[in-house]
C-alpha cells in the first residue's frame, strides 16, 4: 500500500483542533498524562497505542462524554477564530463539527440509513419530515466521497462495511470537519479495509481532518500522515508516518521491543484430527460445511483463514465436539469418532480458545481461580472425597497469574473485571496447561494489542514445540501468515486443501477469501472444493 | 346457521368494538412504551387508576372530559413513577412494573373505600352517551356497529391513526423507534436517551389509564372492585400480536372484541350443553393461539427491557 499521497500543510492557519495539555485522573488511575495533541484541515493523524494506554478516555474528553481534570480542548471555529470548547457537553462538540464513528456502531438497525442519519438533525417535534433536501445533500455527499450505501435499506440488512459508511456519512451531515475513528478496521475485510482508507484520504483531500485510533501498525502506515503514540496515558511520540516503520513505533506503543513472532521449521507429527468430506447443512451458509477435507499434525499450526462468517463457527463446533457432521467422518489419532459431545473431545486432548472469549471462554462473575478450574472440576487434581478442593484451585490459579503475567487483582477477583488481553491469558493458561494434543484457537488474538498478541503467538507456538497441532481460525492475514505452517481458505462452507504458507502470495489470499479466486491445486492429489461455488 | 346469523348481526360488530375500545387505549400505551425499549407492566395498575380517578372525579361534579383528563393524569403519574425506576435508575422493568400495577391497585381501592366508607352498591355516574350524528348514525349497519358508540371509543380509533403517524411521520416518532432498538444511535445524535424514554412511557401509561377510564365512564357508570379484570395483561399480549405496530394493535384489540362478544352470543345458543366457563375461556385462548402463530416470529425492539446508562456503550 502506498503511503498518503497528499500532504497536507501545517501553518497555523489551517489548524482545526488543539489539545493541550489533557489530564484525567480516576482515582488513583492517570489515564491521560497532559497530553498536547494538533490536527490539522487536511491531515490523517493516527493515534496509536495498546488497549489502557488512553486513547479512548482523550476521545471521550474531546467528545464531552468525560471533563478533563486539566488542560484545554481549543477548536477553530468556522470563522477560523481558535475557541475553547465547552467541557462536558456532547451537543458543543458536535456544533463544533466534530463526528465520532464509533468501534461498535451507534445505528439503530430497525431503521433505513437515511432516517439514521437524519435522527436528531431536525426539530423533534414536527408534523411531518423533509425527506427530499437530506436525500440531495447526502447524494453530493455520496458522490463526492465515494461512500455508496443504499440508504433506504434497514441497516440490519447492511454489511457491517456499509453499516460504517452509514456511520461516517451520519457525520459529514452534520458537516464535520474533524472525524474520529475508533478503530474502524477491527470488523472489516482486508478489501473493505483498503477502499476505507481509499475514501478517507479522498475526504481529506477535500480538508477533513481525521483522527483515526488504531493498533493495527500496517494500516496506521499505509494511511496516516502523522502518527501520535500514547503509552500508559502519556505521549511518548510524535512522528510524520514518512519517517516511521513497523519496528519503531511498535516499540514506541510497548515500551520495549516486541519480540517478532517466528516459526522454527519442523517436522509435523502424525494426523491427530482428520475430517474426511465432512458435511453440516443448517441452511445458512455461516453455520454450514460442505463436503470439508481437514486434516491437523502433531507440531503443525494449520491456519483457517475467512472473513468472519463463512463457515468457521460450524468448524470451531464440530471440532469442539458440540455438533456433529450430517455426513463424513472424523478421525481423532487415526479412531473413527462416533460419540460427538464436548466431554469425549476435551478427554481425547482437543482444547479450545473460544471466538468470543468474555461469552463463551468464562464466567464473568465467577472468580479467576474458578475459571481456570472450570473445564476440569470433574478431575481428581481438583477434587478432594468428591468435594471441589479449593486450596488446590487456588494454587493452580496463582501460578496460572505468575506464569502467563494474567494482570488481576488475584485469583478471586471476578473474572469480568480483567481486560480482554488478560482473560486471553487467562485461557491461554487454562488450554495450555492442559498440555492438550489439539489447540482450536478461533480468532485467539482479536482485538488484542501488540504486545498481548505477541504473547498469545509466542504461547501457541511453544505448543507446537512441544508437539501440539494448532488450528488457527483467523481473518488476520499477519498473523496467519507470521506463524502457521499451512494455511486453507474458508470460504462459502467450503475449504480449500491446505497449502504451506511460504508458498502464499498475500493478495491471492485475499481474493480467496473474498471467494474471487480458486485454491490452485492441491499437490496431494485431494479433491480440490472450490470456494464461491455456492452462494 | 346461527353462527352466521350472529357474525352478520349489527349489535355483535357494535358489542365487539365497544369490547375493543379499552384495549386499543392499552394497547398503543404499551406499544408506544415497549417501542421507547420499556415493557410497562404497571398496565393493569394503570388501568385500575384510571377507572377510579375518571369515574371519581365525574362523581365529585366534573364534567366527563374532565374525568377523561383526571385518568389520563393518574396515568401519567403511575407511568412517571415506572419511568424514573427503570429508565435512568435502569431497576428490572418487571419488577417495577409489577410494583407499580400491585401500588395503583391498591391505592386506587384505598381511595375509594376511604372517600366511600358506607356505601353497598356503588355509587353511579351519568356516563357518555352513545353518539347520535346526523345521517352517519342512520346508516344501515354501520351506523349502530360503529357510528352509535360513546365519543371515548371514537377517541381510541382517532389514537390510532395519531399514533400511527406520530410514530411513522414525524421526527419524534423515528427517535421513540431509534431509542428502543440501540439508545446509543440517539444519544450520538445529541438526543436525550431519558427524555424519550420517560416521555414515551408517561404518554403511554396515560393512553393505558383512558382504557380504564372507559369502563366506569362509558362501558358501565360505576366503580367496582376487580374490575379491570386482566385487560391490562390481554394489552401486553396483544402487544406482541401487533408486532408494535398501530394499525395492527387495533386489528388485534378488534379481533379479542369479536371473540368476547361471540362466546357470550355461542353460550345463549348451546349453552345448554357446555358450561360457561368455557366460553370465557374461548377469547384467551384464541388469543393464546395467536400469538403463538404471530409471535413466535416477533421482531422485538432490540434494546426492549435493556437498562442504558450515560456514558456506557
Amino acid at each position: 500500500m502506498s503511503s498518503a499521497a497528499h500532504t497536507p500543510s501545517e501553518t497555523s492557519q489551517d489548524l482545526l483542533l488543539s489539545l493541550a495539555g489533557v489530564t484525567k485522573r480516576f482515582g488513583s488511575l492517570v489515564a491521560n498524562d497532559a497530553i498536547d495533541l494538533t490536527v490539522h484541515k487536511g491531515e490523517i493523524v493516527a493515534l496509536l497505542g495498546e488497549n489502557g494506554a488512553g486513547k479512548t478516555t482523550l476521545m471521550n474528553i474531546l467528545f464531552g462524554h468525560y471533563v478533563a481534570d486539566e488542560g484545554t480542548v481549543t477548536v477553530a471555529g468556522r470563522d477560523g477564530n481558535l475557541e475553547q470548547l465547552e467541557p462536558g457537553a456532547p451537543q458543543a462538540a458536535l456544533d463544533a463539527g466534530i463526528g465520532m464513528v464509533h468501534q461498535h456502531f451507534t445505528l439503530a438497525e430497525n431503521l433505513t440509513g437515511l432516517d439514521n442519519i437524519v435522527l436528531g438533525t431536525e426539530p423533534i417535534f414536527r408534523l411531518r419530515r423533509d425527506r427530499s433536501s437530506a436525500r440531495a445533500k447526502l447524494g453530493e455527499l455520496m458522490a463526492g466521497s465515494g461512500l455508496n450505501v443504499d440508504l433506504d435499506q434497514p441497516v440490519y440488512k447492511l454489511t457491517v462495511g456499509e453499516k460504517q459508511r452509514v456511520e461516517i456519512l451520519k457525520a459529514l451531515y452534520r458537516n464535520a470537519r474533524l472525524l474520529v475513528l475508533d478503530e474502524p478496521t477491527a470488523v472489516l475485510t482486508p478489501q473493505e479495509a483498503d477502499s476505507l482508507f481509499a475514501i478517507l484520504r479522498k475526504l481529506a483531500a477535500t480538508g477533513l481532518a481525521v483522527i483515526i485510533i488504531a493498533h493495527k501498525l500496517a494500516e496506521v502506515l499505509a494511511v496516516s500522515h502523522r502518527i501520535a503514540v500514547l503509552r500508559g496515558g502519556a505521549k511518548v511520540g510524535e512522528l510524520k508516518t514518512s519517517d516511521a516503520n513497523h519496528k519503531s513505533i511498535a516499540e514506541l506503543m510497548v515500551g520495549r521491543e516486541v519480540p517478532a513472532s517466528r516459526r522454527t521449521p519442523r517436522a509435523p507429527g502424525k494426523p491427530v484430527i482428520t475430517l474426511a468430506d465432512v458435511t453440516i447443512d443448517r441452511g445458512d451458509s455461516r453455520r454450514s460445511l460442505h463436503g470439508v477435507n481437514v486434516t491437523a499434525r502433531e507440531g503443525e499450526i494449520l491456519g483457517i483463514a475467512g472473513v468472519s462468517g463463512n463457515g468457521q463457527a460450524a468448524l470451531a463446533q464440530l471440532i469442539a465436539g458440540l455438533d456433529k457432521p450430517d455426513s463424513g467422518t472424523v478421525e481423532i489419532f487415526g479412531e473413527k469418532v462416533t460419540k460427538f459431545d464436548a466431554h469425549t473431545f476435551a478427554q481425547n486432548g482437543i482444547a479450545r480458545i473460544p471466538e468470543d472469549r468474555h461469552h463463551d471462554g468464562m464466567v464473568g462473575s465467577m472468580t479467576v481461580a474458578e475459571n481456570i478450574a472450570i473445564e476440569d472440576v470433574r478431575s481428581a487434581e481438583y477434587q478432594k472425597l468428591g468435594f471441589l478442593d479449593f486450596e488446590a484451585i487456588r494454587k493452580r490459579a496463582e501460578h496460572a497469574i505468575a506464569d502467563y503475567d494474567v494482570r488481576c487483582p488475584g485469583p478471586d477477583a471476578p473474572a469480568r473485571l480483567l481486560s480482554g488481553g488478560n482473560i486471553q491469558k487467562l485461557i491461554l493458561a487454562r488450554v495450555l496447561e492442559k498440555s492438550p494434543k489439539l489447540i482450536l484457537a478461533n480468532q485467539p488474538s482479536r482485538g488484542l494489542d501488540v504486545g498481548a498478541q505477541s504473547e498469545v503467538h509466542r504461547r501457541l507456538l511453544e505448543a507446537r514445540e512441544s508437539g501440539a497441532a494448532i488450528i488457527l481460525i483467523s481473518e488476520d492475514l499477519d498473523e496467519l501468515l507470521t506463524i502457521s505452517d499451512q494455511i486453507a481458505v474458508i470460504h462459502a462452507g467450503h475449504i480449500t486443501p491446505a497449502m504451506p504458507t511460504d508458498s502464499i502470495d498475500r493478495s491471492e489470499l485475499g481474493l480467496m477469501m473474498a471467494g474471487q479466486k480458486a485454491a490452485p491445486h492441491a499437490p496431494d492429489g485431494t479433491t480440490t472444493t472450490k470456494p464461491g461455488e455456492t452462494a | 346457521m346461527e353462527i352466521i346469523d350472529i357474525l352478520l348481526a349489527a349489535s355483535f360488530w357494535e358489542a365487539a368494538i365497544r369490547i375493543a375500545t379499552p384495549l386499543i387505549f392499552g394497547v398503543l400505551g404499551a406499544l408506544i412504551c415497549e417501542r421507547a425499549g420499556v415493557l410497562n407492566l404497571g398496565i393493569e395498575g394503570i388501568f385500575t387508576a384510571g377507572a377510579m380517578a375518571g369515574w371519581m372525579a365525574v362523581w365529585l361534579g366534573a364534567g366527563l372530559w374532565g374525568g377523561v383528563l383526571v385518568a389520563a393524569l393518574a396515568g401519567a403519574f403511575f407511568g412517571l413513577i415506572h419511568a424514573i425506576l427503570t429508565v435512568p435508575l435502569g431497576l428490572s422493568q418487571h419488577v417495577s412494573g409489577i410494583g407499580v400495577t400491585l401500588l395503583a391497585t391498591s391505592l386506587s381501592y384505598f381511595t375509594y373505600r376511604t372517600a366511600l366508607p358506607d356505601v353497598s352498591s356503588p355509587p353511579r355516574i351519568e356516563p357518555f352517551r352513545p353518539l347520535d350524528i346526523p345521517f352517519l348514525s342512520d346508516l344501515p349497519f354501520i351506523g349502530q356497529a360503529l357510528f352509535s358508540q360513546t365519543a371515548m371509543t371514537m377517541l381510541a380509533l382517532v389514537l390510532v391513526f395519531v399514533t400511527g403517524w406520530v410514530l411513522y411521520r414525524t421526527p419524534l416518532g423515528l427517535a421513540i423507534r431509534a431509542v428502543g432498538d440501540n439508545p446509543s444511535s440517539v444519544e450520538a445524535q445529541g438526543l436525550s436517551v431519558y427524555g424519550l424514554r420517560i416521555g414515551a412511557v408517561v404518554v403511554g401509561s396515560s393512553l393505558m389509564a383512558l382504557g380504564g377510564a372507559f369502563l366506569t365512564m362509558s362501558a358501565f357508570d360505576a366503580f367496582f372492585f376487580g374490575m379491570i379484570n386482566g385487560r391490562g395483561w390481554v394489552c401486553i399480549a396483544l402487544t406482541v400480536f401487533a408486532s408494535w405496530r398501530p394499525g395492527k394493535a387495533l386489528i388485534g384489540a378488534l379481533l379479542f372484541g369479536a371473540f368476547d362478544a361471540f362466546q357470550v352470543r355461542l353460550q345463549t345458543e348451546v349453552g345448554a350443553f357446555l358450561p360457561s366457563q368455557v366460553f370465557l375461556m374461548m377469547p384467551y385462548i384464541l388469543s393464546i393461539i395467536a400469538l403463538i402463530v404471530v409471535a413466535r416470529k416477533a421482531d422485538y425492539p432490540k434494546a426492549l427491557l435493556v437498562p442504558w446508562f450515560k456514558g456506557q456503550r
